[in-house]
């Protein structure tokens, strides 16, 4: 009993760290479930091409873009941080530049090889 | 969410405050905690780790000669005798963003003091990661009965299993390590163990809501993992 005391003393309104709205977190959770709605959507209508490819990397990046800023914080973070974490992300942009080099020519050279029978 | 006031050093914001913090021959992250940074540290090295996976993904599924198998069959579900494209994962999609947003205002409640709320919304958020790691199951199992192995399968090109059971099989150890910790938080957050300042994880120093916000992090992670997964194995 002395316990559940104690904690009941301690919930204190005067030592509340003063926190975002409720809503802001209600509006987000709720744009996360209509994109993702429409990411599925983009599968359910069969969109192909360069459309389906944009419209699900527009849902990706705006999705995780909500995540990061409203429920992991960053958009309230200090520069300092979040810059540290956010450059970093450039070396796998390059990193992805360089594979789409090396598979057209690991493809090609399949193509070359086995199916072509080579020169 | 930093606004704690430092003596004698004025907090300026954009970049000029990132200048003077990183300057300021003091801690660099004002007004950060340290357990906070360090799960920002760790968590941009996971997304390392993640990239590489996709990455070699995008790699192997871009140089193979024989087609990629169709994810929206492979991954149907049937209701009644209609299959349904991807609509298991849709369900797991749902379920992990529900997860997100409990998560989310668990945390708020937690730096608002709000013991019994927060540790509600920790126990559901648990509750959503076990639905998660159980619904995968589900899917594993299903695609190891219809014949998908990591060297070769049925539908189309043979490296579609090493990249699934690689990628989704990672994904889902990081939420099955979150949904243990939750289920710790739950209890710790219940107990009152940072109204009592009972001491906090691996360390001396006094628990307190902060670890919510830490744990939070690294849960909203694994749901942005999945974002990625989701867009690039299962939608491309």
């Amino acid at each position: 009993m002395e316990e559940t005391n104690k904690i009941e003393e301690t919930t204190n309104k005067d030592e509340q760290t003063s926190t975002q709205k409720i809503g802001i977190y209600l509006w987000i959770w709720l744009l996360l479930f209509v994109l993702s709605f429409f990411s599925y959507m983009v599968d359910w209508y069969q969109f192909q091409g360069m459309l389906r490819w944009s419209l699900i990397l527009f849902f990706m990046f705006l999705k995780a873009g909500l995540i990061m800023a409203f429920f992991m914080h960053l958009f309230w973070e200090r520069y300092a941080l979040v810059n540290v974490l956010l450059w970093p992300m450039t070396a796998i942009a390059c990193f992805i530049f360089l594979m789409t080099a090396e598979f057209k020519y690991t493809l090609f050279s399949r193509f070359f090889y086995f199916v072509v029978g080579g020169a | 969410m930093s606004e704690q006031k430092i003596d004698g050093f004025e907090l300026k914001p954009g970049f000029k405050g990132m200048a003077s913090d990183t300057g300021s021959d003091q801690t660099m992250f004002k007004g950060v905690h340290w357990g906070k940074a360090m799960m920002w540290i760790f968590l941009l090295s996971d997304t390392f780790v993640f990239s590489c996976f996709l990455i070699s993904y995008m790699k192997g599924r871009g140089s193979t000669i024989v087609d990629w198998p169709n994810t929206s069959e492979v991954f149907s579900l049937h209701v009644g005798s209609v299959p349904v494209p991807l609509l298991l994962i849709a369900i797991m999609t749902f379920v992990l963003i529900t997860s997100s947003g409990t998560m989310a205002l668990a945390v708020k409640y937690g730096y608002e003091k709000n013991r019994k709320m927060c540790g509600w919304l920790i126990l559901a958020t648990a509750v959503g990661g076990l639905t998660f790691v159980g619904m995968q199951v589900f899917e594993w199992s299903k695609l190891i009965h219809e014949g998908v192995r990591p060297w070769g399968n049925p539908f189309g090109a043979s490296q579609f299993g090493s990249f699934f059971f690689m990628i989704t099989g990672f994904h889902g150890f990081h939420v099955s390590i979150g949904v243990i910790f939750l289920f710790i938080y739950t209890y710790k957050v219940f107990a009152g163990h940072y109204e009592s300042k009972k001491r906090g994880w691996f360390t001396k120093m006094k628990g307190d809501y902060v670890e919510i916000e830490i744990l939070g992090l690294y849960w909203h992670f694994v749901d942005l993992v999945w974002v990625f997964i989701f867009a690039f194995f299962y939608l491309w």
